[in-house]
């Protein structure tokens, strides 16, 4: 059988010799992985003054919501919330984000799917949760129209970007635009 | 070598090929843990578990039993289905509906006289420490990260430096259409599952954005006639991708779109599999894997040579893709793993110090010296010094002390400091007196 003992020990000269003797009590809840990593990427967060959260649950950390309020950009004015909800396979699965207003935006859709790459197919385990943060913050910044979940805005940010802000203002008022009405986010 | 005669009873002759292996050293067999006398006493002992009696499952129960191994549990949560039937040989059609790992044992115990397989229809999750601890080995054939991750977890958990016999080496196999996996981690010695999550990569999400705009392979096509052509013109209300007409039309959509931007490659099967999720199981990928896998149980079990893990490689990938390729590596150990990269130091506390006296503590000890550390308990955040709306919420915990906040004698926090970006403190409370 295996002589783990032995290899074990050997590794272990070098390392800490001077531990004390670790008395063998009832095993007890320790804290899992995703849980660690969330706690570790919440306590690096640096959100600035345009952006906050929420937590309905404190002590649930992989859950919670994230307000941005633009202070430039054509979403400049709005507040805007994205539920974060973060799975136990966290940092290997992206966190699932979701817009919680319907809003007039290419990358993302009138259910509040959200178009950015690091949520799908580019999300690596070494990105954070700040690095969503900050792709978030960046599509009210630069809306992206070769990159779009919504079409109609993609195009009309692309063929006419002017009538886009308009469409934009309108829509961030709870108007109507091409049909669908959206909700009012303005504060 | 009188080996046969070790085994009174039941067909001495399927055994003495195996026993010419395993009680005879080799060329590489260690002196010094090769025993010949004992090893089939040992093996006869020694009780292995295997997690998962599917496509991977059924190999490796079969290759156990027929390697020695006399007691054997298995765990599956699963029922058969009828598409199970044409790689997971120990199902029969008059089985579909059955649980996995009942039908499994009993077949396996019918065909090798003396193994004693006990079935566990049930989820690994199900099982406590306990259960595991029972173990000498414990074998994985599964198709889920999930699982793997938490029955990785579990096993480096449970090592306690005191104890030998809490060290349960797995072993671990995987497939993946042509491609497969076979590796050894001997918990918080070598590198774990967790340390090798980069090598899964994450099944290439199409890319729904960008890829509707400039696809280049027919996979793009129809997951864009999948997802965004079918909401646009929502032909059937429901898409139901067992419906052969729903995959006909997303196929149809696909074909036109490649034709558009001259991809060739779209087929009926193609778009079913794409829709599906599908990727096609092969037996002869699982056959080799659990082989692997089961070569280094019988390594582990007998010391007739050596393993995958100790001292060097502890991963082996195969690929059938183009003609056969395997490639043994070591995948280091991180220093920096959530799971295994660094166990919970004892951290003697007063439970009738505040949790503002255990914070500033950290500041303290030599092998912190944290400034602002945030911590929490599993299912509880005592404190956290970011983001502001945490730190808010958590601040009225600063002035409790650590019996009021429920935090328990043996109990592990974690400790976390932007200061010290890539490592995370774990320290087990130890209550003085
Ligand atoms: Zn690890």
């Amino acid at each position: 059988m295996l002589k783990i003992w032995s290899m074990k020990k050997e590794q272990q000269k070098a390392e800490n010799a001077a531990e004390g003797t670790a008395a063998t009590a009832p095993k007890k809840k320790k804290v899992t992985a995703a849980q660690l990593r969330v706690q570790k990427d919440l306590s690096e967060l640096s959100l600035g003054s345009t952006m906050s959260t929420e937590f309905p649950d404190p002590d649930n950390i992989l859950s919670f919501i994230l307000y941005i309020e633009p202070d430039e950009g054509m979403y400049k004015g709005g507040r805007f919330s994205f539920s974060f909800n973060i799975t136990p396979s966290f940092p290997h699965e992206p966190p699932k984000v979701l817009c919680r207003e319907k809003i007039y935006h290419p990358n993302i859709d009138l259910e509040g799917k959200v178009c950015l790459n690091i949520l799908r197919e580019d999300w690596k385990p070494v990105l954070n949760l700040n690095a969503v943060i900050v792709g978030l913050q960046f599509l009210f910044l630069e809306p992206n129209a070769s990159d779009p979940l919504n079409k109609e805005a993609a195009e009309d940010l692309r063929n006419h970007r002017e009538g886009f802000k308009r469409n934009v203002r309108q829509a961030m008022q709870g108007g109507n635009v091409r049909g669908e009405t959206y909700q009012r986010v303005l504060v | 070598m009188a080996s046969s005669e070790v085994h009174p009873g039941s067909e001495p002759s399927r055994w003495a090929y195996l026993d010419r292996v395993r009680t005879r050293p080799g060329p590489f067999t260690n002196p010094d843990m090769f025993n010949a006398e004992g090893v089939v006493a040992a093996m006869e002992k020694m009780k292995v578990l295997v997690i998962g009696a599917g496509g991977l499952g059924c190999e490796l129960l079969k290759n156990l039993a027929l390697s020695g191994f006399k007691n054997i549990h298995v765990i599956d949560m699963d029922t058969i289905d009828i598409s199970n039937l044409n790689r997971q040989f120990l199902f029969r059609q008059a089985d579909v509906g059955s649980s996995k790992a009942e039908v499994a044992a009993r077949f396996v115990e019918k065909r090798v006289k003396g193994v004693k397989i006990t079935p566990h229809n049930n989820k690994i999750q199900d099982f406590d420490e306990d259960f595991y601890m029972q173990f000498q080995l414990v074998v994985c054939g599964l198709d889920s990260i999930e699982a793997r991750r938490w029955i990785n977890a579990t096993l480096v958990n449970m090592v306690d430096e005191d104890v030998e016999d809490s060290y349960k080496p797995l072993i671990d196999g995987g497939t993946e259409g042509f491609k497969g996996q076979a590796r050894v981690i001997i918990p918080t010695v070598t590198s774990c599952i967790e340390c090798q999550l980069d090598m899964h990569a994450p099944r290439a999400a199409v890319p729904l954005c960008t890829l509707a705009s400039i696809p280049r392979q027919p996979e793009h096509c129809i997951e864009w006639a999948h997802v965004i052509a079918w909401d646009q013109e929502k032909p059937f209300p429901q898409l139901d991708k067992d419906d052969p007409e729903h995959i006909t039309w997303l196929y149809q959509k696909a074909l036109l779109r490649a034709r558009e931007f001259n991809i060739p490659g779209v087929t009926y099967s193609l778009t079913q599999g794409v829709v599906k999720n599908i990727i096609p199981a092969i037996a002869a990928t699982n056959s080799v894997i659990a082989a692997a896998c089961c070569n280094e149980a019988l390594k582990i079990a007998s010391n007739c040579a050596p393993f995958l893990g100790l001292p060097d490689d502890n991963y082996m990938m195969y690929s059938g893709n183009d003609s056969i390729y395997t490639y043994t590596f070591r995948h280091e150990k991180k220093d920096d793993c959530p799971v295994c990269g660094q166990l919970a130091r004892d951290l003697p506390v007063d439970p009738a110090w505040t949790l503002r006296e255990l914070v500033d503590s950290f500041a303290a000890r030599p092998e912190a010296q944290l400034k602002k550390p945030s911590v929490r308990g599993e299912g509880k955040t005592l404190y956290m010094q970011s983001p502001a709306s945490l730190e808010a919420q958590t601040r009225p915990n600063l002035d409790k002390t650590l019996a009021e906040l429920g935090l328990e004698d043996g109990q592990e926090i974690g400790v976390t400091d932007p200061a010290f970006a890539t490592v995370v403190f774990k320290f087990r409370l130890r209550f003085k007196q």
